[in-house]
Protein backbone atom coordinates (compact mmCIF):
# COMPACT_ATOMS: atom_id res chain seq x y z
CA UNK A 1 0.00 0.00 0.00
CA UNK A 2 1.25 3.42 -0.78
CA UNK A 3 0.11 6.75 1.19
CA UNK A 4 -1.92 9.02 0.20
CA UNK A 5 -1.91 11.70 2.25
CA UNK A 6 2.22 12.25 3.58
CA UNK A 7 2.74 14.93 6.01
CA UNK A 8 6.18 15.62 7.08
CA UNK A 9 7.92 17.63 9.77
CA UNK A 10 4.47 19.76 10.13
CA UNK A 11 4.77 22.87 12.03
CA UNK A 12 1.92 25.15 12.84
CA UNK A 13 2.33 28.18 15.11
CA UNK A 14 -0.75 31.26 15.46
CA UNK A 15 0.60 34.63 15.77
CA UNK A 16 0.60 34.75 19.40
CA UNK A 17 2.84 32.05 19.90
CA UNK A 18 0.76 29.36 20.44
CA UNK A 19 2.53 26.26 18.91
CA UNK A 20 -0.68 23.77 17.80
CA UNK A 21 1.37 21.73 16.24
CA UNK A 22 4.99 20.41 16.45
CA UNK A 23 6.73 18.54 13.90
CA UNK A 24 4.34 16.11 13.09
CA UNK A 25 5.22 13.06 10.36
CA UNK A 26 2.52 10.81 9.35
CA UNK A 27 1.27 8.90 6.91
CA UNK A 28 -1.73 7.60 6.00
CA UNK A 29 -2.16 4.61 3.43
CA UNK A 30 -5.13 4.02 0.73
CA UNK A 31 -8.22 2.73 2.24
CA UNK A 32 -6.98 2.15 5.19
CA UNK A 33 -9.45 4.25 8.42
CA UNK A 34 -7.66 5.89 10.88
CA UNK A 35 -8.36 7.17 13.94
CA UNK A 36 -6.74 10.13 15.56
CA UNK A 37 -7.48 10.39 19.31
CA UNK A 38 -6.76 13.36 21.61
CA UNK A 39 -7.69 15.17 24.83
CA UNK A 40 -9.97 18.48 23.55
CA UNK A 41 -7.43 20.66 22.10
CA UNK A 42 -4.58 18.36 21.42
CA UNK A 43 -4.39 19.42 17.59
CA UNK A 44 -6.51 17.64 15.61
CA UNK A 45 -8.80 19.92 14.22
CA UNK A 46 -5.65 22.00 13.30
CA UNK A 47 -4.28 19.05 11.81
CA UNK A 48 -6.90 18.77 9.39
CA UNK A 49 -7.43 21.74 8.81
CA UNK A 50 -4.00 22.32 7.57
CA UNK A 51 -4.43 19.10 5.43
CA UNK A 52 -7.69 20.92 3.76
CA UNK A 53 -6.00 23.92 3.62
CA UNK A 54 -8.13 26.14 5.74
CA UNK A 55 -4.92 26.80 8.20
CA UNK A 56 -1.26 27.42 6.59
CA UNK A 57 1.24 25.52 7.90
CA UNK A 58 4.06 27.54 9.55
CA UNK A 59 6.39 24.97 8.07
CA UNK A 60 6.59 21.42 6.89
CA UNK A 61 5.17 19.48 3.69
CA UNK A 62 1.91 17.71 3.04
CA UNK A 63 0.94 15.93 0.20
CA UNK A 64 -2.01 14.36 -1.04
CA UNK A 65 -1.91 11.96 -3.65
CA UNK A 66 1.27 13.20 -4.36
CA UNK A 67 0.14 16.52 -5.18
CA UNK A 68 1.65 19.55 -3.25
CA UNK A 69 -0.80 21.12 -0.56
CA UNK A 70 0.75 24.75 -1.14
CA UNK A 71 1.81 24.39 -4.76
CA UNK A 72 -0.81 22.11 -6.25
CA UNK A 73 -3.83 22.75 -4.05
CA UNK A 74 -6.42 22.69 -6.59
CA UNK A 75 -5.64 19.11 -7.14
CA UNK A 76 -5.15 17.94 -3.67
CA UNK A 77 -8.20 19.66 -2.34
CA UNK A 78 -10.17 17.87 -5.20
CA UNK A 79 -9.06 14.58 -3.72
CA UNK A 80 -10.32 15.82 -0.16
CA UNK A 81 -13.64 15.75 1.52
CA UNK A 82 -14.25 17.05 4.73
CA UNK A 83 -16.83 17.14 7.45
CA UNK A 84 -16.24 19.71 9.99
CA UNK A 85 -16.75 19.51 14.02
CA UNK A 86 -19.14 21.97 14.04
CA UNK A 87 -22.85 21.68 12.37
CA UNK A 88 -21.98 24.05 9.82
CA UNK A 89 -24.88 24.53 6.73
CA UNK A 90 -26.79 27.19 5.74
CA UNK A 91 -30.59 27.01 7.13
CA UNK A 92 -32.78 28.19 4.58
CA UNK A 93 -30.88 25.87 1.72
CA UNK A 94 -32.83 22.42 0.64
CA UNK A 95 -30.49 19.62 1.82
CA UNK A 96 -30.16 18.89 -2.28
CA UNK A 97 -29.30 22.38 -3.07
CA UNK A 98 -27.04 22.56 -0.80
CA UNK A 99 -25.12 19.42 -1.61
CA UNK A 100 -25.06 20.08 -5.05
CA UNK A 101 -23.72 23.54 -4.27
CA UNK A 102 -20.19 21.62 -2.62
CA UNK A 103 -20.20 19.21 -5.60
CA UNK A 104 -20.20 22.53 -8.07
CA UNK A 105 -17.79 24.34 -5.70
CA UNK A 106 -15.65 21.39 -6.38
CA UNK A 107 -15.55 21.63 -10.03
CA UNK A 108 -17.83 19.00 -10.57
CA UNK A 109 -20.27 19.23 -13.67
CA UNK A 110 -23.66 19.06 -12.26
CA UNK A 111 -25.01 15.26 -11.39
CA UNK A 112 -27.86 14.48 -9.66
CA UNK A 113 -27.96 10.28 -10.02
CA UNK A 114 -24.62 11.38 -8.21
CA UNK A 115 -25.94 13.07 -5.47
CA UNK A 116 -29.33 11.15 -5.11
CA UNK A 117 -26.99 7.89 -4.52
CA UNK A 118 -25.18 9.77 -1.68
CA UNK A 119 -28.32 10.89 -0.46
CA UNK A 120 -29.75 6.92 -0.37
CA UNK A 121 -26.36 5.55 1.17
CA UNK A 122 -26.98 8.15 4.31
CA UNK A 123 -30.44 7.53 4.33
CA UNK A 124 -31.58 11.45 3.41
CA UNK A 125 -33.20 10.40 -0.13
CA UNK A 126 -36.90 11.02 1.48
CA UNK A 127 -35.27 14.62 2.86
CA UNK A 128 -34.00 15.92 -0.15
CA UNK A 129 -36.25 18.93 -0.51
CA UNK A 130 -36.41 19.41 3.13
CA UNK A 131 -35.37 22.80 4.41
CA UNK A 132 -31.96 22.20 6.40
CA UNK A 133 -33.37 23.84 9.22
CA UNK A 134 -36.01 21.06 9.58
CA UNK A 135 -34.14 18.06 9.87
CA UNK A 136 -32.17 16.65 13.61
CA UNK A 137 -29.15 17.10 14.67
CA UNK A 138 -28.37 13.54 13.22
CA UNK A 139 -29.87 14.24 9.71
CA UNK A 140 -27.32 17.90 9.53
CA UNK A 141 -24.55 15.87 10.47
CA UNK A 142 -25.33 13.19 7.24
CA UNK A 143 -26.01 16.11 5.17
CA UNK A 144 -22.43 17.35 6.28
CA UNK A 145 -21.30 13.94 5.08
CA UNK A 146 -22.71 13.94 1.65
CA UNK A 147 -21.87 17.54 1.13
CA UNK A 148 -18.05 16.55 1.56
CA UNK A 149 -18.62 13.11 -0.94
CA UNK A 150 -20.68 15.12 -3.32
CA UNK A 151 -17.24 15.56 -5.63
CA UNK A 152 -16.56 12.39 -5.06
CA UNK A 153 -13.15 12.71 -2.53
CA UNK A 154 -10.59 9.81 -2.46
CA UNK A 155 -9.74 10.68 1.38
CA UNK A 156 -12.28 11.61 3.87
CA UNK A 157 -11.69 13.52 6.74
CA UNK A 158 -14.03 13.13 9.64
CA UNK A 159 -13.81 15.90 12.75
CA UNK A 160 -15.59 14.38 15.81
CA UNK A 161 -18.08 12.82 13.60
CA UNK A 162 -20.07 11.63 16.36
CA UNK A 163 -19.50 14.62 19.17
CA UNK A 164 -22.49 15.14 20.95
CA UNK A 165 -24.16 12.43 19.32
CA UNK A 166 -26.15 9.59 20.76
CA UNK A 167 -25.62 6.09 21.32
CA UNK A 168 -28.02 4.64 18.30
CA UNK A 169 -27.01 7.63 16.32
CA UNK A 170 -23.45 6.48 16.60
CA UNK A 171 -23.42 3.36 16.09
CA UNK A 172 -25.39 4.26 13.06
CA UNK A 173 -22.87 6.22 11.76
CA UNK A 174 -19.68 3.57 12.36
CA UNK A 175 -22.13 1.39 9.74
CA UNK A 176 -22.22 4.68 7.34
CA UNK A 177 -18.30 5.32 7.82
CA UNK A 178 -17.35 0.99 7.52
CA UNK A 179 -19.57 1.59 4.48
CA UNK A 180 -17.39 4.03 2.74
CA UNK A 181 -14.42 2.13 3.26
CA UNK A 182 -15.91 -0.61 1.43
CA UNK A 183 -16.78 1.87 -1.53
CA UNK A 184 -12.62 2.25 -1.37
CA UNK A 185 -12.57 5.75 0.45
CA UNK A 186 -9.75 6.74 2.62
CA UNK A 187 -10.69 7.73 5.65
CA UNK A 188 -9.75 9.93 9.01
CA UNK A 189 -11.49 10.61 11.43
CA UNK A 190 -10.92 12.43 14.76
CA UNK A 191 -12.81 11.27 17.38
CA UNK A 192 -11.83 11.32 21.76
CA UNK A 193 -14.40 8.44 22.19
CA UNK A 194 -11.56 5.84 22.55
CA UNK A 195 -14.75 2.99 21.93
CA UNK A 196 -15.04 4.96 18.53
CA UNK A 197 -11.24 3.68 17.26
CA UNK A 198 -11.78 0.81 18.89
CA UNK A 199 -14.81 0.00 16.92
CA UNK A 200 -14.09 1.34 13.49
CA UNK A 201 -10.39 1.82 12.83
CA UNK A 202 -7.58 0.23 11.34
CA UNK A 203 -4.83 2.18 12.80
CA UNK A 204 -5.07 4.39 15.52
CA UNK A 205 -2.88 7.80 16.31
CA UNK A 206 -2.63 9.25 19.49
CA UNK A 207 -2.10 13.18 19.67
CA UNK A 208 -1.53 15.49 22.29
CA UNK A 209 -0.25 18.79 22.93
CA UNK A 210 0.33 19.43 18.98
CA UNK A 211 2.84 15.74 19.16
CA UNK A 212 1.73 12.50 17.45
CA UNK A 213 2.65 10.21 20.59
CA UNK A 214 1.90 7.16 19.00
CA UNK A 215 0.72 5.57 15.62
CA UNK A 216 -0.01 1.87 15.08
CA UNK A 217 -2.04 -0.59 13.80
CA UNK A 218 -4.74 -1.04 16.42
CA UNK A 219 -4.63 -4.73 16.69
CA UNK A 220 -0.77 -4.45 16.93
CA UNK A 221 -1.01 -1.39 19.82
CA UNK A 222 -3.88 -3.79 21.48
CA UNK A 223 -1.57 -6.77 21.62
CA UNK A 224 1.72 -5.09 22.21
CA UNK A 225 0.63 -2.86 25.06
CA UNK A 226 -2.93 -5.20 25.93
CA UNK A 227 -1.77 -7.02 29.13
CA UNK A 228 -4.30 -9.64 30.16
CA UNK A 229 -4.90 -10.33 33.48
CA UNK A 230 -6.14 -13.41 35.41
CA UNK A 231 -8.08 -13.16 38.72
CA UNK A 232 -8.64 -16.02 40.83
CA UNK A 233 -11.21 -16.19 43.53
CA UNK A 234 -9.88 -18.24 46.16
CA UNK A 235 -12.48 -21.09 47.96
CA UNK A 236 -10.21 -19.66 51.26
CA UNK A 237 -8.31 -16.32 51.83
CA UNK A 238 -4.77 -17.28 52.17
CA UNK A 239 -1.98 -14.85 54.31
CA UNK A 240 0.47 -15.12 51.78
CA UNK A 241 1.36 -16.58 48.73
CA UNK A 242 3.16 -19.73 48.99
CA UNK A 243 6.77 -20.20 48.29
CA UNK A 244 6.11 -22.61 45.30
CA UNK A 245 4.42 -19.76 43.12
CA UNK A 246 6.84 -16.77 44.17
CA UNK A 247 7.57 -17.42 40.73
CA UNK A 248 4.89 -16.24 39.22
CA UNK A 249 3.99 -12.29 38.70
CA UNK A 250 1.23 -13.11 41.39
CA UNK A 251 -0.53 -10.07 43.34
CA UNK A 252 -2.50 -10.98 46.32
CA UNK A 253 -5.40 -8.84 47.48
CA UNK A 254 -5.77 -6.92 50.62
CA UNK A 255 -8.41 -9.80 52.16
CA UNK A 256 -6.16 -12.43 50.70
CA UNK A 257 -9.63 -13.48 48.84
CA UNK A 258 -7.69 -12.91 45.38
CA UNK A 259 -4.79 -13.49 43.46
CA UNK A 260 -4.03 -11.67 40.30
CA UNK A 261 -1.66 -12.72 37.97
CA UNK A 262 -0.30 -10.76 34.79
CA UNK A 263 1.00 -12.32 31.70
CA UNK A 264 1.84 -10.91 28.16
CA UNK A 265 -0.97 -12.50 25.04
CA UNK A 266 1.52 -12.16 22.36
CA UNK A 267 4.25 -14.33 24.69
CA UNK A 268 4.33 -17.80 23.24
CA UNK A 269 3.42 -19.33 26.75
CA UNK A 270 0.80 -17.44 28.69
CA UNK A 271 2.15 -19.77 31.91
CA UNK A 272 -1.52 -20.17 32.80
CA UNK A 273 -1.60 -24.11 32.87
CA UNK A 274 1.23 -23.94 34.79
CA UNK A 275 0.11 -21.83 37.53
CA UNK A 276 -3.10 -23.35 37.61
CA UNK A 277 -1.36 -26.76 38.06
CA UNK A 278 0.98 -25.26 40.62
CA UNK A 279 -1.81 -23.66 42.64
CA UNK A 280 -3.77 -26.95 43.23
CA UNK A 281 -0.16 -28.13 44.48
CA UNK A 282 0.37 -25.32 46.73
CA UNK A 283 -3.56 -26.60 47.94
CA UNK A 284 -4.96 -23.54 47.24
CA UNK A 285 -8.87 -24.60 45.88
CA UNK A 286 -10.34 -22.32 43.72
CA UNK A 287 -13.47 -20.95 43.30
CA UNK A 288 -13.90 -18.53 40.30
CA UNK A 289 -11.76 -17.39 37.88
CA UNK A 290 -11.82 -14.48 35.02
CA UNK A 291 -9.71 -12.88 32.63
CA UNK A 292 -9.26 -8.92 32.13
CA UNK A 293 -7.91 -7.27 29.56
CA UNK A 294 -6.88 -3.64 29.18
CA UNK A 295 -8.73 -1.40 26.56
CA UNK A 296 -7.47 1.14 24.15
CA UNK A 297 -8.39 3.63 27.06
CA UNK A 298 -6.28 2.28 29.30
CA UNK A 299 -3.51 2.57 27.10
CA UNK A 300 -4.32 6.25 26.07
CA UNK A 301 -4.63 7.39 29.25
CA UNK A 302 -1.81 6.15 30.14
CA UNK A 303 0.13 7.51 27.24
CA UNK A 304 -1.42 10.81 27.59
CA UNK A 305 -0.80 10.78 31.63
CA UNK A 306 3.04 9.95 30.75
CA UNK A 307 3.32 13.35 28.56
CA UNK A 308 1.78 15.55 31.10
CA UNK B 1 -9.90 28.31 -13.88
CA UNK B 2 -12.93 26.43 -11.68
CA UNK B 3 -16.05 27.80 -14.20
CA UNK B 4 -17.98 25.28 -11.92
CA UNK B 5 -17.26 27.01 -9.18
CA UNK B 6 -17.69 30.87 -9.62
CA UNK B 7 -21.13 29.60 -11.52
CA UNK B 8 -22.23 28.11 -8.79
CA UNK B 9 -21.05 30.65 -6.34
CA UNK B 10 -22.97 32.77 -8.66
CA UNK B 11 -26.03 30.98 -8.90
CA UNK B 12 -26.45 30.39 -5.14
CA UNK B 13 -26.54 33.90 -4.77
CA UNK B 14 -28.86 34.74 -6.86
CA UNK B 15 -30.91 32.06 -5.77
CA UNK B 16 -31.05 34.02 -2.34
CA UNK B 17 -32.14 36.66 -3.99
CA UNK B 18 -34.85 35.50 -5.94
CA UNK B 19 -36.06 34.07 -2.85
CA UNK B 20 -36.96 36.80 -1.21
CA UNK B 21 -37.75 38.42 -4.32
CA UNK B 22 -40.66 41.06 -2.64
CA UNK B 23 -37.97 42.62 -0.23
CA UNK B 24 -35.15 42.84 -2.66
CA UNK B 25 -37.34 44.41 -5.22
CA UNK B 26 -40.06 46.09 -3.62
CA UNK B 27 -38.51 48.21 -0.78
CA UNK B 28 -35.85 49.74 -3.09
CA UNK B 29 -39.01 50.90 -5.64
CA UNK B 30 -40.84 52.21 -2.87
CA UNK B 31 -38.13 54.29 -1.32
CA UNK B 32 -36.99 55.35 -4.32
CA UNK B 33 -40.49 56.40 -5.28
CA UNK B 34 -40.85 58.56 -2.67
CA UNK B 35 -37.51 60.25 -2.83
CA UNK B 36 -39.43 61.36 -6.15
CA UNK B 37 -42.32 62.29 -4.46
CA UNK B 38 -40.56 64.19 -2.20
CA UNK B 39 -37.73 65.46 -4.17
CA UNK B 40 -39.24 65.75 -7.29
CA UNK B 41 -42.86 66.73 -6.89
CA UNK B 42 -43.02 68.61 -3.84
CA UNK B 43 -39.33 70.28 -3.47
CA UNK B 44 -39.09 70.41 -7.35
CA UNK B 45 -42.31 72.57 -7.93
CA UNK B 46 -40.26 75.02 -6.61
CA UNK B 47 -36.62 74.47 -8.47
CA UNK B 48 -37.37 74.87 -11.93
CA UNK B 49 -34.59 73.68 -13.93
CA UNK B 50 -30.95 72.87 -12.66
CA UNK B 51 -28.55 73.17 -15.83
CA UNK B 52 -31.26 72.99 -18.10
CA UNK B 53 -32.72 69.75 -16.92
CA UNK B 54 -35.87 69.80 -15.06
CA UNK B 55 -35.26 69.13 -11.30
CA UNK B 56 -37.25 65.85 -11.25
CA UNK B 57 -35.22 64.46 -14.09
CA UNK B 58 -32.15 65.51 -12.75
CA UNK B 59 -31.94 63.99 -9.82
CA UNK B 60 -32.66 60.92 -11.61
CA UNK B 61 -29.19 58.98 -11.92
CA UNK B 62 -28.51 60.36 -8.84
CA UNK B 63 -31.14 58.36 -6.92
CA UNK B 64 -29.72 55.50 -9.07
CA UNK B 65 -26.72 55.99 -8.36
CA UNK B 66 -27.31 55.58 -4.71
CA UNK B 67 -29.52 52.56 -4.25
CA UNK B 68 -26.67 50.84 -6.94
CA UNK B 69 -24.11 51.41 -4.41
CA UNK B 70 -25.89 50.56 -1.10
CA UNK B 71 -27.67 47.79 -2.73
CA UNK B 72 -24.11 46.63 -4.30
CA UNK B 73 -22.17 47.13 -1.11
CA UNK B 74 -24.88 45.31 1.04
CA UNK B 75 -25.41 42.50 -1.01
CA UNK B 76 -22.23 41.71 -1.48
CA UNK B 77 -20.91 41.90 2.14
CA UNK B 78 -23.86 40.37 3.29
CA UNK B 79 -22.90 37.27 1.00
CA UNK B 80 -19.56 36.50 2.34
CA UNK B 81 -20.11 37.65 5.62
CA UNK B 82 -22.89 35.21 5.65
CA UNK B 83 -20.97 32.01 5.25
CA UNK B 84 -18.54 33.65 7.51
CA UNK B 85 -20.55 33.79 10.32
CA UNK B 86 -22.51 30.40 10.35
CA UNK B 87 -19.32 29.11 9.29
CA UNK B 88 -19.99 27.47 5.94
CA UNK B 89 -16.89 29.38 4.79
CA UNK B 90 -14.95 26.32 5.53
CA UNK B 91 -16.26 24.66 2.66
CA UNK B 92 -14.74 27.81 0.51
CA UNK B 93 -11.40 27.55 1.74
CA UNK B 94 -11.35 23.95 1.45
CA UNK B 95 -12.76 23.90 -2.38
CA UNK B 96 -9.90 23.90 -4.93
CA UNK B 97 -11.30 27.81 -6.38
CA UNK B 98 -8.36 30.69 -6.21
CA UNK B 99 -9.23 34.24 -4.80
CA UNK B 100 -10.68 35.37 -7.97
CA UNK B 101 -12.87 32.77 -8.37
CA UNK B 102 -14.48 33.33 -5.02
CA UNK B 103 -14.91 37.24 -6.04
CA UNK B 104 -15.92 36.73 -9.18
CA UNK B 105 -19.07 34.74 -7.69
CA UNK B 106 -19.88 36.87 -4.81
CA UNK B 107 -19.17 40.37 -6.73
CA UNK B 108 -20.57 38.74 -9.88
CA UNK B 109 -23.64 38.36 -8.38
CA UNK B 110 -23.94 41.16 -5.82
CA UNK B 111 -23.30 43.36 -8.93
CA UNK B 112 -26.22 42.02 -10.94
CA UNK B 113 -28.61 42.04 -8.52
CA UNK B 114 -27.63 45.71 -7.94
CA UNK B 115 -27.93 46.84 -12.01
CA UNK B 116 -30.95 44.81 -11.57
CA UNK B 117 -32.57 46.71 -9.30
CA UNK B 118 -31.08 49.91 -10.71
CA UNK B 119 -32.90 49.06 -14.10
CA UNK B 120 -36.07 49.12 -12.12
CA UNK B 121 -35.53 52.27 -10.75
CA UNK B 122 -34.90 53.30 -13.83
CA UNK B 123 -37.84 51.98 -15.33
CA UNK B 124 -40.17 53.39 -12.12
CA UNK B 125 -39.14 56.94 -12.91
CA UNK B 126 -40.44 57.04 -15.91
CA UNK B 127 -43.87 56.66 -14.44
CA UNK B 128 -43.05 60.25 -12.69
CA UNK B 129 -40.41 62.63 -15.24
CA UNK B 130 -39.53 62.56 -18.89
CA UNK B 131 -36.24 61.30 -19.23
CA UNK B 132 -34.37 60.79 -22.50
CA UNK B 133 -30.50 59.04 -22.47
CA UNK B 134 -28.15 61.16 -24.38
CA UNK B 135 -25.39 58.29 -24.40
CA UNK B 136 -27.30 55.06 -23.51
CA UNK B 137 -24.05 52.83 -24.03
CA UNK B 138 -21.96 55.18 -21.33
CA UNK B 139 -24.73 55.11 -19.16
CA UNK B 140 -24.55 51.40 -19.01
CA UNK B 141 -20.87 50.96 -18.71
CA UNK B 142 -21.08 53.58 -15.99
CA UNK B 143 -23.90 52.13 -13.85
CA UNK B 144 -21.73 47.88 -14.66
CA UNK B 145 -18.77 49.73 -13.08
CA UNK B 146 -19.69 51.51 -10.24
CA UNK B 147 -22.10 48.00 -9.47
CA UNK B 148 -18.45 45.87 -9.70
CA UNK B 149 -16.68 48.57 -7.81
CA UNK B 150 -19.17 48.96 -4.82
CA UNK B 151 -20.16 45.18 -4.78
CA UNK B 152 -16.00 44.63 -4.21
CA UNK B 153 -16.13 47.38 -1.70
CA UNK B 154 -18.93 45.41 0.08
CA UNK B 155 -17.37 41.83 -0.61
CA UNK B 156 -13.99 43.74 1.63
CA UNK B 157 -16.65 44.85 4.48
CA UNK B 158 -17.68 41.54 4.89
CA UNK B 159 -14.59 39.89 4.70
CA UNK B 160 -13.71 42.59 7.76
CA UNK B 161 -16.79 42.64 9.64
CA UNK B 162 -16.46 40.95 12.64
CA UNK B 163 -20.36 41.05 13.53
CA UNK B 164 -23.46 42.14 11.73
CA UNK B 165 -22.81 45.60 13.43
CA UNK B 166 -19.72 46.27 11.76
CA UNK B 167 -21.55 44.87 8.53
CA UNK B 168 -23.91 48.07 8.44
CA UNK B 169 -21.41 50.32 10.14
CA UNK B 170 -19.27 51.45 6.73
CA UNK B 171 -22.19 51.58 4.51
CA UNK B 172 -24.12 53.84 6.84
CA UNK B 173 -21.57 55.83 8.65
CA UNK B 174 -19.78 56.14 5.19
CA UNK B 175 -21.25 55.38 1.81
CA UNK B 176 -24.52 57.05 2.51
CA UNK B 177 -23.26 60.30 3.64
CA UNK B 178 -20.81 60.34 0.99
CA UNK B 179 -23.61 59.35 -1.66
CA UNK B 180 -25.87 62.05 -0.40
CA UNK B 181 -23.21 64.96 -0.34
CA UNK B 182 -21.92 63.71 -3.67
CA UNK B 183 -24.15 65.32 -5.88
CA UNK B 184 -27.31 63.05 -5.89
CA UNK B 185 -29.59 66.02 -5.49
CA UNK B 186 -27.97 69.25 -6.50
CA UNK B 187 -25.44 70.28 -8.55
CA UNK B 188 -22.04 71.20 -7.09
CA UNK B 189 -22.53 74.50 -9.00
CA UNK B 190 -24.80 75.58 -6.33
CA UNK B 191 -22.58 75.38 -3.62
CA UNK B 192 -20.24 78.01 -2.86
CA UNK B 193 -16.47 78.03 -3.86
CA UNK B 194 -14.95 76.40 -0.89
CA UNK B 195 -17.68 73.78 -0.41
CA UNK B 196 -17.05 73.18 -4.15
CA UNK B 197 -13.57 72.26 -3.50
CA UNK B 198 -13.93 70.12 -0.61
CA UNK B 199 -16.72 68.45 -2.82
CA UNK B 200 -14.27 67.40 -5.43
CA UNK B 201 -12.86 64.80 -2.26
CA UNK B 202 -15.06 62.79 -2.51
CA UNK B 203 -14.75 60.40 -4.83
CA UNK B 204 -18.62 59.43 -5.04
CA UNK B 205 -18.99 63.36 -7.25
CA UNK B 206 -17.03 61.87 -10.22
CA UNK B 207 -19.08 58.62 -10.28
CA UNK B 208 -22.29 60.33 -9.70
CA UNK B 209 -21.34 63.28 -12.47
CA UNK B 210 -20.05 60.97 -15.30
CA UNK B 211 -23.31 58.77 -14.95
CA UNK B 212 -25.57 62.55 -14.94
CA UNK B 213 -23.50 63.26 -18.09
CA UNK B 214 -24.46 59.97 -19.64
CA UNK B 215 -28.27 61.35 -19.23
CA UNK B 216 -27.67 64.71 -20.29
CA UNK B 217 -24.74 65.62 -21.44
CA UNK B 218 -23.39 67.71 -18.90
CA UNK B 219 -21.27 67.16 -16.24
CA UNK B 220 -19.48 68.98 -13.14
CA UNK B 221 -16.57 66.96 -13.75
CA UNK B 222 -14.75 65.98 -17.12
CA UNK B 223 -15.98 62.84 -18.13
CA UNK B 224 -12.76 61.64 -18.43
CA UNK B 225 -12.19 62.19 -15.10
CA UNK B 226 -14.64 60.29 -13.75
CA UNK B 227 -13.47 57.35 -15.52
CA UNK B 228 -10.45 57.45 -14.36
CA UNK B 229 -11.70 57.98 -10.71
CA UNK B 230 -14.00 55.41 -11.21
CA UNK B 231 -10.95 52.51 -13.04
CA UNK B 232 -8.75 53.57 -9.90
CA UNK B 233 -11.71 53.06 -7.13
CA UNK B 234 -12.08 49.43 -8.67
CA UNK B 235 -8.15 49.04 -8.79
CA UNK B 236 -7.56 49.73 -5.57
CA UNK B 237 -10.10 47.31 -4.05
CA UNK B 238 -9.14 44.62 -6.37
CA UNK B 239 -5.93 45.36 -5.01
CA UNK B 240 -6.64 45.24 -1.28
CA UNK B 241 -9.08 41.73 -2.42
CA UNK B 242 -5.79 40.65 -3.65
CA UNK B 243 -3.96 41.34 -0.72
CA UNK B 244 -6.87 39.93 1.88
CA UNK B 245 -6.60 36.53 -0.08
CA UNK B 246 -2.38 36.61 0.16
CA UNK B 247 -2.54 36.84 3.96
CA UNK B 248 -5.00 35.41 4.56
CA UNK B 249 -6.42 38.46 6.38
CA UNK B 250 -9.46 37.56 8.28
CA UNK B 251 -10.28 34.48 6.82
CA UNK B 252 -7.65 31.88 6.56
CA UNK B 253 -5.17 31.55 9.68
Amino acid sequence: MSAIVSVQNLRKAYAGGFEALKSINLDIEEGEILALLGPNGAGKTTLISTICGITVPTSGKITVGGFDTQTDFRATRSLIGLVPQEINLEPFETVMSSVSFSRGLFGKPRNDDYIMSILEQLSLADKKDSKIMTLSGGMKRRVLIAKALSHEPRVLFLDEPTAGVDVELRKDMWEVVAGLKASGVTIILTTHYIEEAEAIADRVGVINKGEILLIQDKADLMAQMGQKQLKIELAAPTDTIPKALETYDLTRSEDGQYLTYSYDTTGERTGITTLLGDLQKAGLQMKDIQTQQSSLEDIFVGLVKEET
Amino acid sequence: MNFNAVLTIYIFEMRRFFRTITQSLISPVLSTSLYFVVFGTAIGSRIQEVEGVSYGAFIVPGLIMLTVMTQATSNASFGIYFPKFIGTIYELLSAPVSFLEIVAGYVGAAATKAMFIGLIIFATSFFFVDITVAHPLAMIAFLTLTCISFALLGFIIGIWAGNFEQLQLIPLLVITPLVFLGGSFYSISMLSPVWQTITLFNPVVYLISGFRWSFFGTADVAIGVSLMAIALFTGLCLLFIWWIFRTGWRIRQ
